[in-house]
């Protein structure tokens, strides 16, 4: 191969569009757009944080990418190759460097297999020339990679708490290998005291096994911790990009610096009673529920709104280095 | 040895069970006016007064019962009182076999082609084939068998000459078909429709995303992991279809001339024939109590968090 071909992206999206037909009383549908011209890329071994508050098409956004939802359109490349194009058998074999943990730890393993038929199924499937003992040997040693010991091998779902089942999850995610993990709020389900851990474990084994990552949450904090770059979504459209220090550094987007500002935090003793640019910006209440035809979808919250806000749907535009943003205001917000 | 346990345990507790059925039985067909010699034309008293000491029903009810129960624990059923020289249990024994056999290869087919047809049906859901299965279901069940058997009966048997249209040689393949297949529409359509709905639960639910998102093929996530969640209810629904079916269709036994025991029951009841109905009655709600074991069985088998308790 030629050296000087720059390495393609592990995952590149482009121009993805997600439509859903929501039903509307008992016979009318309406068409809800969920993910609209959604483009980024991730390279191997990246951790991507994705955040945007409940119903911005985060969820849809990763289960699209992996063809668990149909797309309406665009791209999904896989090592340079459009995934959306593979036929079902290629897809399925694909799958086994592709793995997602789902945000519900208990309802996403089946409750009628034993843990250790759960975590082996990836083996029996994609490595069929193994014995039963190399098997359990790798079960065993992924259960205790994520924690667990060898007395959960024969338990069932519902004898583990929440967190146990989560690492279960992501064993199962584990087992086959894969060399992205999408994570679709793995934590959100789960006691505050346990979502450290969990996310210290999923920051372990991509340290260890150089798997990307694109992991997806509401929680900045979270996502501040294990993400090298952030994307914002807003009502289905990425809005801001950036790499995770100059997302939290200098939020362009005028919805990026109003979550975080809406990140609780505890003053510490004697410092300066707030960050003011903080402070200045209230998260407004939404405008109308129901997708946003034209213009900017944030623009009825957005204290910056300008006629040209409705009048246009702002492009993802560099706003500095690694960084880009989608705001016809961008200028006028410059603290 | 706790599953023998188990077992033990259940079974003796299905005699009481057992114990209550007949003695409300007993009491309940003793309680029906009118008695087992009355004819078009009376009989004359003295005639009448001697068939009653003949067969003890002369003496008083309690003990009439106490001595129909020690003749059951040892197995006798009595003497019939419409089949002269006929013991109930000669009866029963004699068709019982055939209205078991029918039965159970009515229901065995009924099983695996109901679960397969629910199971195409769910994952084409929407689609015609899924429409097809729908319609064709509702008019399997509503159809009454003595309108299906002569239908069928008039087309195979009568126009085409492929089958026969009633007689019964046991060792003949061809005598089967026609009542099986009456036998085996309405439990099969109604598996096909449970099988559907809850299939259609199951594929739903996290845990099969979780196994197409693992790269699962098709097939294996619906052995494996929705099938068997999917089942539950239909094997809930076995119990009673198994023991009505097994014991035998008054309709579907009458038209084929099948030496059945289905029309003992209606039979017995209608001409007081009161150790003939207690009889089927027994060998009945026993073929129920029985089967719903198994089920419990099963059911713990389909789904391992059920831990059997007795």
């Amino acid at each position: 191969m030629n050296a000087a071909v720059p390495p393609s992206p592990l995952l590149e999206a482009r121009a993805l569009r997600v439509e859903y037909h929501a039903a509307r009383g008992l016979v009318a549908r309406e068409r809800v757009i969920a993910v609209d011209d959604v483009g980024f890329s991730l390279e191997p071994g990246e951790t991507l944080g994705l955040v945007g508050e409940s119903g911005s098409g985060k969820s849809t956004l990763a289960r699209a990418i992996l063809r668990l939802v149909p797309v309406a359109a665009g791209e999904v490349l896989w090592r340079g190759e459009d995934l959306l194009r593979w036929d079902r058998r290629r897809l399925r074999e694909r799958r086994r460097g592709m793995q997602i943990v789902f945000q519900d730890p208990f309802a996403s393993l089946d409750p009628r297999m034993a843990v250790v038929e759960t975590l082996e199924e990836p083996l029996r499937i994609f490595e069929s020339g193994l014995g039963r003992r190399e098997r359990r040997a790798r079960v065993l040693r992924m259960l205790e990679r994520v924690g667990l010991g060898a007395d959960a091998m024969h338990r069932y779902p519902h004898e583990f708490s929440g967190g146990q089942c989560q690492r279960i999850g992501i064993a199962r995610a584990m087992m086959s290998a894969p060399e992205l993990l999408v994570c679709d709020e793995p934590v959100s389900a789960l006691d505050v005291s346990i979502q450290g851990q969990i996310v210290n474990l999923l920051a372990d084994l991509q340290r260890e096994s150089r798997i990307a990552l694109l992991f997806i949450s509401h929680n900045l904090t979270v996502v501040r911790h294990l993400s090298h770059r952030v994307l914002v979504m807003y009502r289905g459209r990425l809005v801001e990009t950036a790499t995770r220090e100059a997302l939290f550094a200098a939020p362009r987007h005028p919805y990026t610096r109003a979550l975080l500002a809406a990140v609780p935090r505890v003053p510490r003793p004697g410092a300066a009673s707030a960050d003011p640019s903080r402070a200045a910006m209230p998260l407004a209440p939404d405008g109308p529920a129901g997708p946003v035809v034209g213009g900017c979808a944030y623009r009825a919250r957005c204290p910056f709104a300008a006629a040209i806000c409705a009048a246009r749907t702002p492009e993802l535009e560099p706003a500095g280095p690694d960084h880009a943003v989608a705001c016809h205001r961008r200028e006028a917000q410059t603290p | 040895m706790p599953m023998i346990r188990y077992l033990l345990v259940r079974l003796l507790g299905a005699l009481p069970t057992l114990l209550a059925i007949v003695t409300i039985s007993f009491f309940l067909i003793r309680f029906a006016p009118g008695g087992p010699f009355d004819q078009a034309r009376a009989l004359p008293a003295d005639v009448v007064a001697n068939l009653n000491a003949a067969y003890g029903l002369d003496r008083p009810l309690w003990d009439q019962y106490t001595t129909y129960l020690r003749d059951l624990a040892h197995g006798d059923f009595g003497p019939s009182f419409r089949y002269k020289d006929f013991s109930v249990t000669e009866l029963i024994r004699e068709g019982f076999p055939v209205s078991a056999t029918l039965g159970a290869i009515a229901i065995a087919i009924a099983l695996v082609a109901g679960v397969g047809v629910g199971v195409v049906a769910a994952l084409h859901r929407g689609r015609w084939i899924d429409h097809a299965t729908i319609g064709l279901s509702v008019v399997a069940i509503a159809v009454p068998s003595f309108v299906l058997l002569p239908a069928l009966g008039l087309l195979f048997g009568i126009e085409l000459h492929w089958l026969p249209v009633a007689g019964w040689d046991p060792t003949s393949v061809r005598d089967y078909v026609l009542p099986v297949t009456t036998l085996c529409l309405p439990p099969l359509a109604y598996i096909a429709r449970l099988t559907r709905a809850s299939m259609i639960e199951v594929m739903r639910s996290a845990y099969v995303r979780t196994a197409f998102a693992k790269g699962l093929p098709l097939r294996t996530i619906v052995l494996k992991h929705a099938l068997r969640p999917a089942l539950i209810p239909v094997a809930s629904y076995l119990a009673p279809a198994v023991a009505m079916t097994m014991t035998g269709s008054l309709v579907v036994e009458t038209i084929a001339g099948l030496p059945g025991i289905g029309r003992y029951l209606v039979q017995g009841a209608l001409n007081r024939d009161y150790t003939l109905v207690l009889g089927m009655v027994i060998v009945y709600s026993t073929l129920l109590i029985a089967m719903g074991l198994v089920v419990d069985v099963l059911i713990a088998a389909l789904d391992p968090r059920i831990r059997l308790e007795a």
